[in-house]
């Protein structure tokens, strides 16, 4: 009896000694996650072209991923709760045309800014409300707001384009803060605090919570109404920025064209990143990565030349072949 | 047990290695036709692998034997295993719910005419079997129309339809309320009587004392021996499963007269118009106080009503002499009254999340500092203090919940009640799916809490648990509750008399009717 008691112990600590390596292995493999894609397409586009890794052309890319970078980051809490937001592109159209429009005002013309934000987090508030006390689906109040708030925008510049030769905060679009584009300083301040949010307040427990097990969260003391109204806030607040950032670049709004399926590249990132579609599992550092792989993948097929219908599907398989990819070297660990 | 005829199935010397486990360390099994043979053991002892070995779908490690009537067999995958008449019916079922009964029966092995899929002779094969097992509904029946207890028999057709002869039922009592077993018990009675070999795995004693012939035990994946039908009782099968003695498994060490403390809550009329009807009682400071009941009766629906997780219609609840009225979790909790649900996987923990977030989510909202900033300091410390305090096994506190047994999973779940610092806890099947070891352990907590002061409430469908570990008992019955015993009643806490409460038999003295 007594000597099996020590090779019980004996076995049971070698156990969770094994446990315990196999759970860094785990913990490395997510942190790191579809990093290594992303460099190795990065390296490839080098050698390809020679003219990839310049800090002019590595610029250009930060540009280009950055309004993805915005949106994604709301998109990663919709999505952590297990929802799915297919709104954004129509809300920065009418964020975007609220912006402009606002800038036209004589004297106020900074005024722009708060205005395409507040428009932004009232409707991802709304769809907020109609998720969280309503009770309905995710996917089919976001569907409906993409198509009724394309019909805002469209509606708030009566259907045509609206400029500003004069926009006083253009330097958003095309400035910079100590040689860093304004685009890029924005699209990472935004990750960073959606870092703070999910990992070092009680508000970003309670998101993952939801995500994981709606049930056990509300039975645990969870207010789910009140994380749900977050996160679709958020995310509309997010959309209501990436309006201001793309009307800043361009001088103007369109509300028909602006926008359009960005709601995909912005789903496409937060799960090229490694986040759980079901919820409850991934991180904003993933997301940022999954951005960055789109982008690095629109800008390189560009430079080496590959034709516009090519650059879709291989864009595509590139997608679906990464995600694939991920999941067949966490297997277990991770679901979609 | 039928000695003279020869063993339908022999498994010798079976071992299995998982890189870093050993599983099964030569296991043997002798199984006959015509025979329920038990197979007992606390979870983690082997019983599953042995079985996924038997079904193919693990190999065993080379130099173990396998004979099915006595001639040696290799078992290399699903497939080879279904030839030789072996079939498993998990826990969780493995029927697709938006087929037919009569499509689940014949799938993977369709009737065909031509390149067609003949429905017309599917419905027609399986109508045999199906009233043979003396099933109520018909083979063009929706699966996912079918009650849990009914899709089970559409499992067990689909055995009988594919002529196994080695039939292995892996906890299927599991969901089925008591009248439901009994239906299931018949069938495997009447299989048995057709010479089928049954291999009947479960937790519950009282099922295998009536319903095994022989019962074989494992223990840290090895083979301790093998019971027949008279030599079983519970000392001797906790003896075999745990290696220690029964007599210090329940503890009551607390002041077993705490029933005559001062009341701590009391619940008047509380009933929710419909399942649960107005229910009184009064829980003391100190006190263990157990609900039993049949599986059905509302307690569990009571205890919700209570917690705030579902509205009630009528009653008033005092806790600490103050009125409260939850009409959310929140309130309860916030009022210091928590409960733990029966349903861990389903409705208590969060599988992807840490053990050290699972403990901290009910209080991580108390331990805030400004603008909900954690408080990881003070995450870390009740962590390792929960993980201390009711030893729960695991490498650390960042491994995620979902990897751990039952026990420790449900000690996790208890841990994160704890951590508000509750008057009153409401256990809801505190041990259901834990291994016996870890039960014990959940009875010495909840032990201390009563010591400490605590009023608690334990639910159980176990009576022997009721009756080891309560020192009153509220019996319940279609809503109501029909009697108590023990505490100031005078009537002794026994098996015997919750019975007789809970199946009418005996009506509470001057009980009233609401």
């Amino acid at each position: 009896m007594a000597d099996q008691t020590t090779t019980a112990s004996g076995t049971a600590a070698a156990d969770r000694a094994a446990a315990a390596r196999k759970m860094r292995i785990q913990t490395i493999i997510r942190t790191v996650g579809m990093l290594p894609v992303l460099i190795i397409l990065a390296i490839a586009f080098e050698s390809m072209t020679g003219r990839f890794m310049s800090g002019q052309n590595l610029s250009i890319v930060a540009q280009q991923a950055a309004i993805n970078i915005v949106l994604a980051a709301g998109m990663t809490m919709v999505i952590l709760t297990g929802g799915i937001d297919l709104s954004v592109g129509s809300i920065l159209a009418a964020a975007a045309m609220g912006a402009v429009i606002g800038s036209l005002i004589p004297e106020a013309g900074m005024l722009g800014i708060p205005i395409a934000l507040g428009i932004g987090l009232v409707f991802g508030l709304v769809n907020g409300a109609l998720i969280a006390f309503v009770k309905l689906p995710p996917f089919i109040v976001t569907l409906g707001a993409l198509t009724a708030v394309r019909g805002v925008a469209r509606l708030l510049g009566d259907d045509t384009t609206v400029f500003n030769s004069n926009l006083p905060f253009a330097f958003i679009g095309n400035g910079t803060l100590f040689g860093v584009p304004w685009l890029v300083v924005i699209a990472f301040a935004t990750i960073l605090v959606s870092w703070f949010i999910l990992r070092r307040t009680v508000l970003g427990v309670h998101i993952y919570a939801v995500g994981g097990n709606p049930d056990a969260a509300r039975l645990s003391g969870i207010k789910v109404w009140a994380v749900l109204l977050f996160v679709y806030g958020f995310s509309g607040l997010m959309a209501g920025l990436g309006g201001v950032m793309s009307a800043a670049r361009l001088y103007a709004a369109n509300g028909l064209q602006l926008g359009q399926s960005y709601e995909l590249d912005a789903i496409a990132a937060v799960i090229l990143g490694g986040t759980s579609f079901v919820g409850g599992i991934g991180s904003i550092w993933g997301t940022l990565v999954g951005a960055l792989i789109i982008a690095v993948l629109t800008n390189g097929l560009i430079l080496t030349g590959v034709s516009d219908i090519w650059q879709y599907i291989i864009k595509g398989l590139v997608i679906i072949g990464a995600v694939a990819l991920d999941r067949y070297r966490t297997k277990g660990s991770a679901r979609t | 047990m039928q000695p003279n005829k020869a063993p339908i199935l022999e498994m010798r010397g079976i071992s299995k290695t998982f890189p870093g486990v050993r599983a099964l360390a030569g296991v043997d099994l002798t199984v006959y036709p015509g025979e329920v043979h038990a197979l007992m053991g606390e979870n983690g002892a082997g019983k599953s692998t042995l079985m996924k070995i038997l079904s193919g779908a693990y190999t065993a490690d080379p130099g173990g034997e396998i004979r099915v009537e006595g001639r040696p067999v290799t078992i290399d995958g699903p497939l080879s295993a279904k030839q030789l008449g072996v079939a498993v019916i998990y826990q969780e079922l493995a029927l697709a719910p938006n087929l037919s009964v009569a499509e689940n029966i014949y799938l993977g092995r369709e009737a065909k005419s031509g390149a067609q899929v003949d429905r017309r002779a599917m419905r027609e094969g399986c109508r045999g079997v199906l009233q043979r097992l003396g099933a109520t509904f018909g083979p063009s029946t929706l699966v996912q129309d079918l009650s849990i207890a009914e899709r089970q028999l559409v499992e067990i057709a689909r055995a009988i339809h594919a002529d196994a002869r080695i039939l292995v039922m892996d906890e299927p009592t599991t969901a089925l309320s008591s009248r439901e077993t009994d239906k299931l018990f018949d069938l495997i009675r009447q299989l048995r009587q057709e010479g089928l070999a049954i291999i009947y795995i479960s937790h519950r004693m009282a099922e295998v004392y009536e319903l095994s012939d022989r019962c074989s035990v494992l223990r840290d994946g090895s083979y301790v021996g093998t019971l027949t039908r008279e030599q079983l009782n519970a000392d001797a099968l906790v003896k075999m499963m745990v290696g220690r003695d029964l007599s210090k498994f329940y503890k009551k060490d607390h002041d077993a007269h705490g029933s005559r403390g001062p009341v701590i809550l009391k619940v008047e009329g509380v009933g929710d118009g419909g399942r649960v009807k107005p229910c009184s009682f009064e829980l003391h400071q100190g006190e263990v106080l157990g609900i039993a009941g049949l599986v059905g009766s509302g307690r569990t629906e009571l205890a919700r009503l209570i917690y705030g997780a579902e509205q009630r219609t009528s009653g008033t609840i005092t806790l600490l002499g103050n009125p409260i009225s939850p009409k959310k979790p929140q309130d309860a909790i916030d009022a210091g009254l928590v409960y733990l649900t029966e349903d861990r996987k389903g409705q208590g923990l969060f599988l992807d999340m840490s053990v050290a977030d699972n403990i901290n989510l009910g209080v991580i909202g108390r331990d805030a500092k400004l603008f909900g900033i954690l408080d990881r300091g003070m995450a870390r410390r009740r962590a390792a203090e929960g993980i201390r305090s009711l030893s729960i096994r695991v490498a650390g506190p960042q491994v995620e919940v979902g990897s751990l047994s039952g026990g420790n999973q449900q000690k996790v779940l208890l841990s994160r009640l704890l951590e508000t610092r509750p008057k009153v806890l409401i256990l809801d099947e505190p041990t259901r799916g834990v291994d016996i070891g870890a039960k014990s352990e959940i009875y010495r907590i909840i032990d201390d809490l009563a010591k400490s002061g605590v009023g608690v409430i334990v639910i159980s469908s176990e009576l022997p648990e009721v009756v080891g570990i309560a020192d009153r008992v509220l019996v319940m019955r279609e809503g109501h509750i029909a009697g108590e015993v023990g505490g100031a009643t005078g009537v002794p806490v026994t098996q015997e008399t919750i019975i007789a409460y809970a199946t009418g038999a005996s009506t509470a003295p001057g009980a009233t009717v609401h």
